[in-house]
Protein backbone atom coordinates (compact mmCIF):
# COMPACT_ATOMS: atom_id res chain seq x y z
CA UNK A 1 0.00 0.00 0.00
CA UNK A 2 1.39 3.50 -1.10
CA UNK A 3 0.70 6.21 1.54
CA UNK A 4 1.88 9.46 1.43
CA UNK A 5 5.12 9.87 4.08
CA UNK A 6 4.20 11.92 7.11
CA UNK A 7 7.00 14.62 6.66
CA UNK A 8 8.44 15.11 3.13
CA UNK A 9 11.28 18.03 3.35
CA UNK A 10 12.05 19.41 0.29
CA UNK A 11 15.26 21.54 -0.34
CA UNK A 12 14.80 22.86 3.14
CA UNK A 13 17.65 25.85 3.62
CA UNK A 14 17.91 27.89 6.38
CA UNK A 15 20.73 31.10 6.40
CA UNK A 16 22.06 32.98 9.18
CA UNK A 17 24.14 35.57 8.10
CA UNK A 18 26.90 34.20 5.85
CA UNK A 19 26.34 30.44 7.13
CA UNK A 20 24.11 27.59 5.89
CA UNK A 21 22.71 26.14 9.41
CA UNK A 22 20.47 23.85 6.97
CA UNK A 23 21.67 23.67 3.61
CA UNK A 24 19.43 21.73 0.85
CA UNK A 25 17.84 19.14 2.68
CA UNK A 26 15.40 16.95 1.09
CA UNK A 27 14.38 13.62 2.50
CA UNK A 28 10.88 11.95 3.91
CA UNK A 29 9.72 9.60 6.49
CA UNK A 30 7.49 7.82 6.82
CA UNK A 31 4.16 7.62 8.79
CA UNK A 32 4.83 5.30 12.18
CA UNK A 33 8.43 6.02 11.62
CA UNK A 34 10.58 6.82 14.93
CA UNK A 35 12.89 8.77 12.76
CA UNK A 36 16.56 9.78 14.67
CA UNK A 37 18.31 12.67 13.47
CA UNK A 38 21.86 12.92 14.95
CA UNK A 39 25.12 15.12 14.40
CA UNK A 40 28.00 17.03 16.20
CA UNK A 41 26.48 20.41 17.77
CA UNK A 42 26.52 22.90 15.12
CA UNK A 43 25.59 20.90 13.09
CA UNK A 44 22.17 22.11 11.92
CA UNK A 45 19.57 19.65 14.13
CA UNK A 46 18.21 22.36 16.07
CA UNK A 47 17.86 24.35 13.22
CA UNK A 48 16.05 21.81 11.54
CA UNK A 49 13.80 20.86 13.93
CA UNK A 50 12.52 24.28 14.85
CA UNK A 51 11.56 24.62 11.22
CA UNK A 52 10.25 21.65 11.01
CA UNK A 53 8.32 23.15 14.47
CA UNK A 54 7.20 26.40 13.03
CA UNK A 55 9.33 28.65 15.09
CA UNK A 56 11.76 29.13 12.31
CA UNK A 57 11.02 30.25 9.05
CA UNK A 58 13.16 28.31 6.37
CA UNK A 59 15.02 31.00 3.83
CA UNK A 60 14.27 28.56 1.27
CA UNK A 61 12.65 25.29 0.44
CA UNK A 62 10.23 23.90 2.23
CA UNK A 63 8.61 20.90 4.20
CA UNK A 64 5.08 19.33 4.71
CA UNK A 65 3.66 17.70 7.78
CA UNK A 66 0.88 15.32 7.53
CA UNK A 67 0.23 17.16 4.35
CA UNK A 68 0.33 20.95 5.28
CA UNK A 69 3.32 23.04 3.96
CA UNK A 70 5.08 24.70 6.66
CA UNK A 71 5.88 27.71 5.11
CA UNK A 72 2.17 27.96 3.34
CA UNK A 73 0.10 26.93 6.50
CA UNK A 74 1.77 26.87 9.63
CA UNK A 75 -1.16 27.28 11.72
CA UNK A 76 -2.29 23.77 10.35
CA UNK A 77 1.25 22.21 10.83
CA UNK A 78 0.78 23.34 14.82
CA UNK A 79 -2.61 21.44 15.10
CA UNK A 80 -0.71 18.23 13.50
CA UNK A 81 2.12 17.97 15.60
CA UNK A 82 3.13 17.56 18.88
CA UNK A 83 6.54 19.42 19.74
CA UNK A 84 8.96 19.21 23.23
CA UNK A 85 11.37 21.44 22.79
CA UNK A 86 15.39 20.90 24.17
CA UNK A 87 14.58 23.76 26.83
CA UNK A 88 12.17 23.12 29.66
CA UNK A 89 8.98 23.88 28.54
CA UNK A 90 6.31 22.74 31.27
CA UNK A 91 6.36 25.63 33.42
CA UNK A 92 7.82 25.62 36.86
CA UNK A 93 5.32 27.51 38.47
CA UNK A 94 2.31 25.54 37.77
CA UNK A 95 1.31 22.04 38.82
CA UNK A 96 1.30 19.04 36.25
CA UNK A 97 -2.57 19.53 35.12
CA UNK A 98 -2.41 23.26 35.20
CA UNK A 99 0.78 22.59 32.57
CA UNK A 100 -2.07 19.93 31.01
CA UNK A 101 -5.47 22.64 30.72
CA UNK A 102 -2.99 25.33 29.65
CA UNK A 103 -1.76 23.33 25.90
CA UNK A 104 -5.52 21.47 26.81
CA UNK A 105 -6.95 25.39 25.97
CA UNK A 106 -4.45 26.27 23.40
CA UNK A 107 -5.05 23.24 21.47
CA UNK A 108 -8.59 23.13 21.90
CA UNK A 109 -9.64 20.08 23.07
CA UNK A 110 -13.41 20.34 23.81
CA UNK A 111 -14.52 21.81 27.27
CA UNK A 112 -16.15 19.03 28.37
CA UNK A 113 -13.07 16.44 27.07
CA UNK A 114 -10.26 18.48 29.17
CA UNK A 115 -10.65 16.93 32.34
CA UNK A 116 -10.79 13.35 31.74
CA UNK A 117 -7.83 13.68 28.76
CA UNK A 118 -5.65 15.46 31.05
CA UNK A 119 -6.27 12.71 33.89
CA UNK A 120 -5.75 9.75 31.48
CA UNK A 121 -2.64 10.98 29.95
CA UNK A 122 -1.27 11.92 32.88
CA UNK A 123 -2.37 8.41 34.66
CA UNK A 124 -0.66 7.17 31.48
CA UNK A 125 2.78 8.74 31.66
CA UNK A 126 2.71 8.04 35.63
CA UNK A 127 1.92 11.07 36.49
CA UNK A 128 -1.03 10.74 38.51
CA UNK A 129 0.10 11.30 42.04
CA UNK A 130 1.78 14.32 41.35
CA UNK A 131 -0.81 15.90 39.37
CA UNK A 132 -1.18 18.74 41.71
CA UNK A 133 2.41 19.36 42.78
CA UNK A 134 3.99 22.05 40.92
CA UNK A 135 5.92 21.06 38.38
CA UNK A 136 9.09 22.67 39.47
CA UNK A 137 9.23 20.00 42.43
CA UNK A 138 9.04 17.13 39.71
CA UNK A 139 12.53 15.09 38.56
CA UNK A 140 14.14 15.45 35.72
CA UNK A 141 12.15 12.65 34.29
CA UNK A 142 8.52 13.32 35.53
CA UNK A 143 9.05 17.16 33.55
CA UNK A 144 9.84 15.32 30.41
CA UNK A 145 6.63 12.69 30.98
CA UNK A 146 5.00 15.86 31.87
CA UNK A 147 5.99 17.70 28.53
CA UNK A 148 5.33 14.44 26.35
CA UNK A 149 1.62 14.24 27.84
CA UNK A 150 1.66 18.12 27.05
CA UNK A 151 2.33 17.76 23.87
CA UNK A 152 0.42 14.51 22.93
CA UNK A 153 -2.99 15.81 24.28
CA UNK A 154 -4.57 16.97 20.78
CA UNK A 155 -3.28 13.48 19.84
CA UNK A 156 -0.92 14.50 16.73
CA UNK A 157 -0.44 12.57 13.88
CA UNK A 158 3.72 13.69 14.10
CA UNK A 159 5.67 14.31 17.17
CA UNK A 160 8.81 16.33 17.32
CA UNK A 161 10.84 15.73 19.73
CA UNK A 162 14.36 17.91 20.52
CA UNK A 163 16.61 15.81 22.95
CA UNK A 164 13.92 13.75 25.06
CA UNK A 165 16.60 12.58 27.15
CA UNK A 166 19.32 15.02 27.38
CA UNK A 167 20.25 15.26 30.90
CA UNK A 168 18.55 11.87 32.53
CA UNK A 169 19.43 8.89 34.09
CA UNK A 170 19.72 5.96 32.60
CA UNK A 171 16.23 4.46 34.00
CA UNK A 172 14.44 7.98 33.39
CA UNK A 173 16.00 7.65 29.58
CA UNK A 174 14.46 4.03 29.14
CA UNK A 175 10.78 5.68 30.79
CA UNK A 176 10.36 8.02 27.78
CA UNK A 177 11.75 6.02 25.38
CA UNK A 178 8.75 3.25 26.72
CA UNK A 179 6.37 5.71 26.39
CA UNK A 180 7.44 6.91 22.68
CA UNK A 181 7.51 3.40 21.59
CA UNK A 182 3.87 3.04 23.43
CA UNK A 183 2.68 5.65 21.28
CA UNK A 184 4.20 4.54 17.77
CA UNK A 185 2.86 0.67 18.65
CA UNK A 186 -0.22 1.60 19.64
CA UNK A 187 -1.30 4.83 17.79
CA UNK A 188 0.90 4.90 14.95
CA UNK A 189 2.41 8.41 15.88
CA UNK A 190 5.48 9.31 13.45
CA UNK A 191 8.47 10.87 15.53
CA UNK A 192 11.22 12.80 14.88
CA UNK A 193 14.13 12.48 17.74
CA UNK A 194 17.19 13.63 18.19
CA UNK A 195 19.78 13.11 20.69
CA UNK A 196 23.54 12.68 21.40
CA UNK A 197 23.54 9.23 22.79
CA UNK A 198 24.08 6.95 19.78
CA UNK A 199 23.02 3.84 21.69
CA UNK A 200 19.82 4.74 21.96
CA UNK A 201 19.48 6.49 18.67
CA UNK A 202 20.18 2.99 17.52
CA UNK A 203 18.48 0.78 19.53
CA UNK A 204 15.21 3.01 19.12
CA UNK A 205 14.77 4.43 15.85
CA UNK A 206 13.72 2.76 12.77
CA UNK A 207 15.99 5.18 10.52
CA UNK A 208 18.78 7.63 10.94
CA UNK A 209 20.11 10.82 9.26
CA UNK A 210 23.42 11.91 10.07
CA UNK A 211 23.65 15.83 9.65
CA UNK A 212 26.81 17.75 9.66
CA UNK A 213 27.34 21.49 8.62
CA UNK A 214 23.72 21.73 7.33
CA UNK A 215 24.34 18.46 5.04
CA UNK A 216 22.46 15.01 5.74
CA UNK A 217 25.54 12.84 5.23
CA UNK A 218 23.91 9.63 5.68
CA UNK A 219 20.58 8.44 5.96
CA UNK A 220 19.64 4.89 6.51
CA UNK A 221 18.60 2.15 9.06
CA UNK A 222 21.14 1.91 11.72
CA UNK A 223 21.83 -1.93 10.06
CA UNK A 224 22.66 0.15 6.84
CA UNK A 225 25.04 3.01 8.31
CA UNK A 226 26.84 0.25 10.14
CA UNK A 227 27.43 -2.42 7.11
CA UNK A 228 30.21 -0.78 5.26
CA UNK A 229 32.13 -0.93 8.79
CA UNK A 230 32.89 -4.16 9.64
CA UNK A 231 30.99 -6.83 11.76
CA UNK A 232 31.39 -4.89 15.42
CA UNK A 233 31.25 -1.43 14.13
CA UNK A 234 28.56 0.44 16.30
CA UNK A 235 26.96 4.06 15.68
CA UNK A 236 29.95 5.98 17.47
CA UNK A 237 32.28 4.39 14.70
CA UNK A 238 29.94 5.30 11.82
CA UNK A 239 29.26 9.19 13.53
CA UNK A 240 32.90 9.53 13.99
CA UNK A 241 33.62 8.34 10.30
CA UNK A 242 31.38 10.67 8.63
CA UNK A 243 32.02 13.74 11.04
CA UNK A 244 35.15 12.84 11.93
CA UNK A 245 36.66 13.10 15.09
CA UNK A 246 36.72 16.99 15.43
CA UNK A 247 34.76 19.05 17.58
CA UNK A 248 32.66 21.35 15.13
CA UNK A 249 33.75 25.37 15.56
CA UNK A 250 31.19 26.27 13.31
CA UNK A 251 28.70 27.03 15.04
CA UNK A 252 27.24 27.06 18.19
CA UNK A 253 27.27 30.48 20.20
CA UNK A 254 27.87 31.13 24.14
CA UNK A 255 24.13 31.62 24.36
CA UNK A 256 23.22 28.39 23.07
CA UNK A 257 25.98 26.63 24.89
CA UNK A 258 24.75 28.67 27.86
CA UNK A 259 20.80 27.34 27.48
CA UNK A 260 22.10 23.53 26.78
CA UNK A 261 23.82 23.54 30.05
CA UNK A 262 20.84 25.74 31.33
CA UNK A 263 18.53 23.05 30.63
CA UNK A 264 20.57 20.41 31.89
CA UNK A 265 20.92 22.10 35.14
CA UNK A 266 17.09 21.76 35.00
CA UNK A 267 16.33 18.66 33.97
CA UNK A 268 19.11 16.66 36.09
CA UNK B 1 -3.31 4.49 10.51
CA UNK B 2 -4.09 4.30 6.57
CA UNK B 3 -7.46 3.44 5.48
CA UNK B 4 -8.99 1.99 3.08
CA UNK B 5 -9.36 4.89 0.60
CA UNK B 6 -5.50 5.51 0.83
CA UNK B 7 -6.25 8.27 3.13
CA UNK B 8 -2.47 8.55 4.69
CA UNK B 9 -4.10 9.81 8.11
CA UNK B 10 -6.18 9.04 10.17
CA UNK B 11 -6.81 12.95 11.06
CA UNK B 12 -6.72 12.91 15.45
CA UNK B 13 -6.02 16.64 15.76
CA UNK B 14 -8.57 18.79 17.25
CA UNK B 15 -11.21 20.45 15.26
CA UNK B 16 -10.13 24.25 15.65
CA UNK B 17 -12.63 25.90 13.25
CA UNK B 18 -10.64 29.80 13.77
CA UNK B 19 -14.14 30.39 15.97
CA UNK B 20 -14.36 32.88 18.12
CA UNK B 21 -15.12 30.92 21.30
CA UNK B 22 -11.73 29.31 20.33
CA UNK B 23 -9.71 32.65 20.66
CA UNK B 24 -10.94 33.43 23.43
CA UNK B 25 -10.19 30.33 25.11
CA UNK B 26 -6.40 30.50 23.67
CA UNK B 27 -6.47 33.81 25.50
CA UNK B 28 -7.83 32.92 28.51
CA UNK B 29 -5.21 29.57 28.45
CA UNK B 30 -2.46 32.26 28.81
CA UNK B 31 -3.91 34.44 31.00
CA UNK B 32 -5.35 31.60 33.21
CA UNK B 33 -1.76 30.17 33.52
CA UNK B 34 -0.52 33.34 35.05
CA UNK B 35 -3.58 33.63 37.70
CA UNK B 36 -2.62 30.43 38.67
CA UNK B 37 1.08 31.19 39.59
CA UNK B 38 -0.23 34.08 41.18
CA UNK B 39 -2.59 31.94 43.14
CA UNK B 40 0.60 29.75 43.82
CA UNK B 41 2.85 32.26 45.34
CA UNK B 42 0.74 35.72 45.88
CA UNK B 43 3.97 37.04 48.07
CA UNK B 44 5.09 38.46 44.58
CA UNK B 45 2.19 40.86 45.09
CA UNK B 46 2.32 42.36 48.07
CA UNK B 47 6.15 43.10 47.26
CA UNK B 48 5.12 44.77 44.79
CA UNK B 49 3.10 46.87 46.71
CA UNK B 50 5.56 48.58 49.27
CA UNK B 51 6.46 51.08 46.34
CA UNK B 52 3.25 52.56 45.91
CA UNK B 53 2.76 52.33 49.46
CA UNK B 54 5.94 54.00 49.81
CA UNK B 55 5.52 57.25 47.70
CA UNK B 56 2.12 57.96 48.73
CA UNK B 57 2.93 57.55 52.55
CA UNK B 58 6.50 59.34 52.38
CA UNK B 59 6.11 61.95 49.34
CA UNK B 60 2.66 62.30 49.13
CA UNK B 61 2.07 63.55 52.76
CA UNK B 62 5.37 65.46 52.42
CA UNK B 63 3.69 67.56 49.00
CA UNK B 64 0.73 68.00 50.82
CA UNK B 65 2.20 70.98 52.64
CA UNK B 66 3.06 72.23 49.67
CA UNK B 67 0.12 74.54 48.23
CA UNK B 68 -1.06 75.02 44.47
CA UNK B 69 0.11 71.89 42.92
CA UNK B 70 -3.12 70.40 42.91
CA UNK B 71 -6.00 72.15 40.60
CA UNK B 72 -9.08 73.75 42.82
CA UNK B 73 -9.33 73.01 45.99
CA UNK B 74 -8.57 69.18 45.82
CA UNK B 75 -6.31 68.33 48.51
CA UNK B 76 -2.78 67.00 46.97
CA UNK B 77 -3.14 63.24 48.66
CA UNK B 78 -6.72 63.36 46.34
CA UNK B 79 -4.47 64.09 43.61
CA UNK B 80 -1.58 62.04 44.03
CA UNK B 81 -3.54 58.61 44.64
CA UNK B 82 -4.85 58.48 40.89
CA UNK B 83 -1.14 58.86 39.59
CA UNK B 84 0.23 56.71 42.21
CA UNK B 85 -2.26 54.18 41.14
CA UNK B 86 -1.54 54.46 37.67
CA UNK B 87 1.87 54.55 38.51
CA UNK B 88 1.57 51.12 40.35
CA UNK B 89 0.61 49.69 37.61
CA UNK B 90 2.58 51.26 35.17
CA UNK B 91 5.83 49.94 37.06
CA UNK B 92 4.59 46.26 36.84
CA UNK B 93 3.52 46.15 33.78
CA UNK B 94 6.98 47.84 31.99
CA UNK B 95 8.76 44.91 33.09
CA UNK B 96 6.30 42.54 31.91
CA UNK B 97 8.26 41.99 28.82
CA UNK B 98 11.07 40.22 31.13
CA UNK B 99 8.65 37.34 31.83
CA UNK B 100 8.41 36.88 28.59
CA UNK B 101 12.57 36.75 27.93
CA UNK B 102 12.60 34.37 30.67
CA UNK B 103 10.23 31.98 28.73
CA UNK B 104 12.27 32.08 26.08
CA UNK B 105 15.17 31.20 27.90
CA UNK B 106 13.45 28.02 29.56
CA UNK B 107 11.81 27.23 26.43
CA UNK B 108 7.65 27.75 28.17
CA UNK B 109 7.75 30.20 24.92
CA UNK B 110 8.47 27.64 22.28
CA UNK B 111 5.94 25.79 24.06
CA UNK B 112 3.16 28.31 23.39
CA UNK B 113 4.68 29.45 19.77
CA UNK B 114 4.52 26.07 18.18
CA UNK B 115 0.69 25.90 19.65
CA UNK B 116 -2.16 26.74 16.65
CA UNK B 117 -3.10 29.54 18.92
CA UNK B 118 -2.99 33.05 16.80
CA UNK B 119 -0.04 34.91 18.11
CA UNK B 120 -2.78 38.27 19.17
CA UNK B 121 -4.02 35.62 21.24
CA UNK B 122 -0.96 34.60 23.18
CA UNK B 123 0.17 38.13 23.65
CA UNK B 124 -3.44 39.26 24.23
CA UNK B 125 -3.55 36.42 27.30
CA UNK B 126 -0.33 37.94 28.16
CA UNK B 127 -1.96 41.80 28.81
CA UNK B 128 -5.09 40.32 30.15
CA UNK B 129 -2.61 38.73 32.95
CA UNK B 130 -0.62 42.33 33.69
CA UNK B 131 -4.48 43.71 33.99
CA UNK B 132 -5.60 41.23 36.57
CA UNK B 133 -2.20 41.54 38.63
CA UNK B 134 -2.55 45.29 38.06
CA UNK B 135 -6.60 45.07 39.71
CA UNK B 136 -5.03 42.89 42.72
CA UNK B 137 -2.85 45.87 43.92
CA UNK B 138 -4.90 48.51 43.08
CA UNK B 139 -7.13 46.89 45.69
CA UNK B 140 -4.27 47.69 48.29
CA UNK B 141 -3.82 51.13 46.64
CA UNK B 142 -7.30 51.71 47.55
CA UNK B 143 -7.49 50.14 51.18
CA UNK B 144 -4.06 52.62 51.83
CA UNK B 145 -6.10 55.73 50.14
CA UNK B 146 -8.94 54.78 52.21
CA UNK B 147 -7.03 55.22 55.44
CA UNK B 148 -5.15 58.43 54.41
CA UNK B 149 -8.62 60.00 53.96
CA UNK B 150 -8.68 60.39 50.35
CA UNK B 151 -12.20 61.55 49.38
CA UNK B 152 -12.70 58.11 47.04
CA UNK B 153 -15.90 58.08 44.91
CA UNK B 154 -17.78 54.49 46.58
CA UNK B 155 -20.43 54.49 43.48
CA UNK B 156 -20.21 51.23 42.38
CA UNK B 157 -20.30 52.08 38.63
CA UNK B 158 -17.10 54.64 39.09
CA UNK B 159 -15.34 52.06 40.80
CA UNK B 160 -16.15 49.57 37.94
CA UNK B 161 -14.82 52.17 35.70
CA UNK B 162 -11.36 52.49 37.85
CA UNK B 163 -11.26 49.19 37.42
CA UNK B 164 -11.54 49.08 33.78
CA UNK B 165 -9.06 51.82 33.35
CA UNK B 166 -6.65 49.73 35.22
CA UNK B 167 -7.19 47.05 33.24
CA UNK B 168 -6.51 48.34 29.82
CA UNK B 169 -4.00 50.73 31.23
CA UNK B 170 -1.82 47.13 32.16
CA UNK B 171 -2.92 45.43 29.18
CA UNK B 172 -1.41 49.03 27.34
CA UNK B 173 2.40 49.34 29.10
CA UNK B 174 2.42 45.25 29.00
CA UNK B 175 2.54 45.34 25.41
CA UNK B 176 4.59 47.77 25.22
CA UNK B 177 6.93 45.73 27.60
CA UNK B 178 6.68 42.42 25.20
CA UNK B 179 7.55 44.64 22.24
CA UNK B 180 10.50 45.79 23.52
CA UNK B 181 11.16 42.65 25.06
CA UNK B 182 10.70 40.81 21.43
CA UNK B 183 13.03 43.63 19.62
CA UNK B 184 16.33 42.93 23.03
CA UNK B 185 15.31 39.19 23.53
CA UNK B 186 18.07 39.15 26.44
CA UNK B 187 17.30 40.17 30.22
CA UNK B 188 20.01 42.37 30.81
CA UNK B 189 19.56 44.82 27.67
CA UNK B 190 15.76 44.86 28.51
CA UNK B 191 16.46 45.87 32.01
CA UNK B 192 18.62 48.46 31.05
CA UNK B 193 16.05 49.66 28.49
CA UNK B 194 13.15 49.17 30.93
CA UNK B 195 14.69 51.50 33.65
CA UNK B 196 15.22 54.12 31.25
CA UNK B 197 11.57 54.23 30.16
CA UNK B 198 10.13 54.02 33.37
CA UNK B 199 11.00 58.00 34.24
CA UNK B 200 9.81 59.75 31.32
CA UNK B 201 6.23 57.83 31.18
CA UNK B 202 5.84 58.11 34.76
CA UNK B 203 7.36 61.92 34.96
CA UNK B 204 5.83 62.96 31.48
CA UNK B 205 2.95 62.42 32.77
CA UNK B 206 0.23 64.11 34.77
CA UNK B 207 0.72 61.41 37.59
CA UNK B 208 2.61 63.61 40.41
CA UNK B 209 1.36 67.32 39.25
CA UNK B 210 -0.78 68.88 36.35
CA UNK B 211 0.41 69.97 33.17
CA UNK B 212 -0.38 73.36 33.43
CA UNK B 213 3.27 73.46 35.48
CA UNK B 214 5.23 71.86 33.12
CA UNK B 215 7.08 74.37 29.84
CA UNK B 216 5.97 73.87 26.93
CA UNK B 217 7.84 71.27 25.29
CA UNK B 218 7.40 68.54 28.22
CA UNK B 219 3.30 69.30 27.89
CA UNK B 220 3.60 68.63 24.74
CA UNK B 221 5.84 65.10 25.05
CA UNK B 222 2.68 64.29 28.26
CA UNK B 223 0.23 64.97 25.38
CA UNK B 224 0.93 61.72 23.50
CA UNK B 225 1.87 60.07 26.49
CA UNK B 226 -0.92 57.32 27.07
CA UNK B 227 -0.42 57.53 30.85
CA UNK B 228 -1.63 60.75 31.11
CA UNK B 229 -5.26 59.61 29.75
CA UNK B 230 -4.93 56.59 32.20
CA UNK B 231 -4.54 59.03 35.16
CA UNK B 232 -6.95 61.47 33.79
CA UNK B 233 -9.52 59.26 33.68
CA UNK B 234 -8.34 57.29 37.64
CA UNK B 235 -9.18 61.04 38.35
CA UNK B 236 -12.55 61.38 36.82
CA UNK B 237 -13.85 58.19 38.11
CA UNK B 238 -12.19 57.49 41.38
CA UNK B 239 -12.12 61.09 43.34
CA UNK B 240 -15.35 62.41 44.92
CA UNK B 241 -13.97 66.03 44.04
CA UNK B 242 -12.02 65.68 40.88
CA UNK B 243 -13.54 65.20 37.33
CA UNK B 244 -11.54 64.15 34.21
CA UNK B 245 -9.60 67.24 32.17
CA UNK B 246 -9.84 65.44 28.82
CA UNK B 247 -13.25 63.81 29.17
CA UNK B 248 -13.65 60.01 29.71
CA UNK B 249 -14.83 59.15 26.42
CA UNK B 250 -11.44 60.70 25.15
CA UNK B 251 -9.65 58.81 27.87
CA UNK B 252 -10.47 55.62 27.46
CA UNK B 253 -11.02 55.99 23.31
CA UNK B 254 -6.56 56.20 23.30
CA UNK B 255 -6.40 53.56 25.66
CA UNK B 256 -8.33 51.34 23.64
CA UNK B 257 -6.67 52.57 20.63
CA UNK B 258 -3.65 52.53 21.68
CA UNK B 259 -3.59 49.18 23.39
CA UNK B 260 -5.06 47.58 20.13
CA UNK B 261 -1.94 48.82 17.66
CA UNK B 262 0.24 47.61 20.05
CA UNK B 263 -1.15 44.38 20.12
CA UNK B 264 -1.08 44.17 16.38
CA UNK B 265 2.57 44.74 16.33
CA UNK B 266 3.52 42.29 19.43
CA UNK B 267 1.45 39.28 17.75
CA UNK B 268 3.87 40.31 14.73
CA UNK B 269 7.01 40.06 16.92
CA UNK B 270 6.36 37.53 19.51
CA UNK B 271 6.94 35.02 16.94
CA UNK B 272 10.48 36.52 16.29
CA UNK B 273 11.44 35.96 20.06
CA UNK B 274 11.66 32.26 19.55
CA UNK B 275 14.18 32.29 16.57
Amino acid sequence: MTTAPAVSIKQLTRVFGSLAAVDHVSFDIGVGEIFGLIGPNGAGKSTLIRMLATLLPPTSGTASIAGFDIVQSPAMVRRHIGYVPQLLSADAALTGFENMLLSARLYGVPRRERKSRIESALERMGLAPSAHHLAGQYSGGMLRRLELAQSLLHRPEVLILDEPTVGLDPTARDTVWERVLELRDRFQRTMIVTSHLMQEIEKFCDRIAVIDRGHIVALGTPAELKAGLGPNATLDDVFIGLVGGKESEQKGSYGDVRRNRQALREHG
Amino acid sequence: MSDATGRPFVSTAEPLTGRVGDYLVQTWAVAAAEVQKLVHDPLELLTRAVQPVLLLMLFGEVMARVHGIAPGNLPYIDYLAAGILAQSALFVAIFYGISAIWERDLGVLQRYLSSPAPRSALVLGKAVSAGVRALSQAIIVYALAILLGVGLSFNPLDMLGVAAVIFIGSALFSTLSLIIACIVKTRERFMGIGQVMTMPIFFASNAIYPLSLMPDWLKAVSHVNPLTYEVDALRGLMLKNAVSDYGLALDFAILVAATAALTAIAARLYSRLGY
